[in-house]
């Protein structure tokens, strides 16, 4: 029950690598890694969690977080490679309408 | 006989173990056939209520522990989580939970939030009872909510 976090930014771009699993007990390393980066202005945050095998609400809160932060200082948060399960728990809570989010798999329904 | 078997943890209220219990009940869930998409809404569902918990025990004693009840059927799991470090006597304890109301249980949707939300989406059923501390209840069914006995399958 392990994550990894890997983030690198330059000038406002901040491109992210997240692997494991996000829950009570690994979220707040997550939260605290992205807290680093909350307050830079027009932030452009691309995060991948294509290797993101475990999340629940706990994740969601530390992203919800993030987005707020971002979007408050003119910035956009991107997630990507969204496994279908995750995408499953950004829709039924509604997030998925409200973040931008984008699935691994391309196209079908 | 009792018609279920039971399987009860007892875990230190702390994050740590949030993983723990979630893979023991992914494991339990799949000896009674569910599907992988079910096993991982039970896994998440179960993280909620642990998680939730975790936090009211701890903020009560830091000493404090969680107990996670399982009790496996032929077609469905029921799962008790409690967060005061009682063992629960199962059936005792399911006859005394009732059903969720949102007005009464306002603290636990304030804390639990998005949590609580997550457990009545990904379970058939959830019931929540205060006394001595928070107990949840949820129930999942292998293969879906039960259906009336009488209603035909529609095969396509």
């Amino acid at each position: 029950m392990n994550i990894q976090v890997d983030l690198q930014e330059s000038n406002n771009v901040l491109k992210g690598h997240i692997s494991g699993e996000i829950d009570a007990h690994t979220a707040p390393v997550l939260r605290e890694k992205l807290e680093a980066y909350q307050n830079i202005e027009s932030l452009n945050a691309d995060l991948d969690l294509s290797d993101v095998n475990y999340m629940d609400s706990t994740g969601l809160g530390v992203f919800v977080a993030f987005y707020k932060s971002v979007n408050s200082k003119g910035g956009h948060l991107k997630l990507s490679g969204l496994s279908a399960r995750l995408k499953r728990l950004f829709d039924i809570t509604g997030l998925g309408d409200i973040m931008d989010i984008e699935s691994a798999e391309k196209g079908g329904n | 006989m009792r018609p279920f078997d039971y399987v009860e943890m007892r875990v230190p209220a702390k994050s740590q173990y949030v993983g723990v219990a979630r893979l023991t009940i992914s494991g339990l869930a799949s000896r009674i056939g569910f599907t992988y998409d079910d096993i991982e809404d039970l896994k998440i569902a179960s993280s909620e209520a642990v998680t939730n918990a975790v936090q009211h025990a701890y903020s009560d004693d830091e000493d404090g522990e969680v107990v996670i009840g399982c009790a496996l059927y032929g077609d469905k799991i029921e799962i008790m989580v409690a967060d005061h470090g009682q063992s629960f006597n199962f059936e005792e304890t399911k006859a005394k939970v009732g059903p969720y109301h949102d007005q009464v249980e306002g603290d636990f949707l304030r804390e639990g939030g998005l949590g609580l939300y997550l457990i009545e989406t990904l379970m058939d059923e959830v019931k929540v009872h205060h006394q001595e501390g928070v107990t949840v209840f949820m129930t999942k069914y292998v293969g879906g909510e039960q259906v009336e006995e009488d209603v035909e399958t529609i095969s396509s």
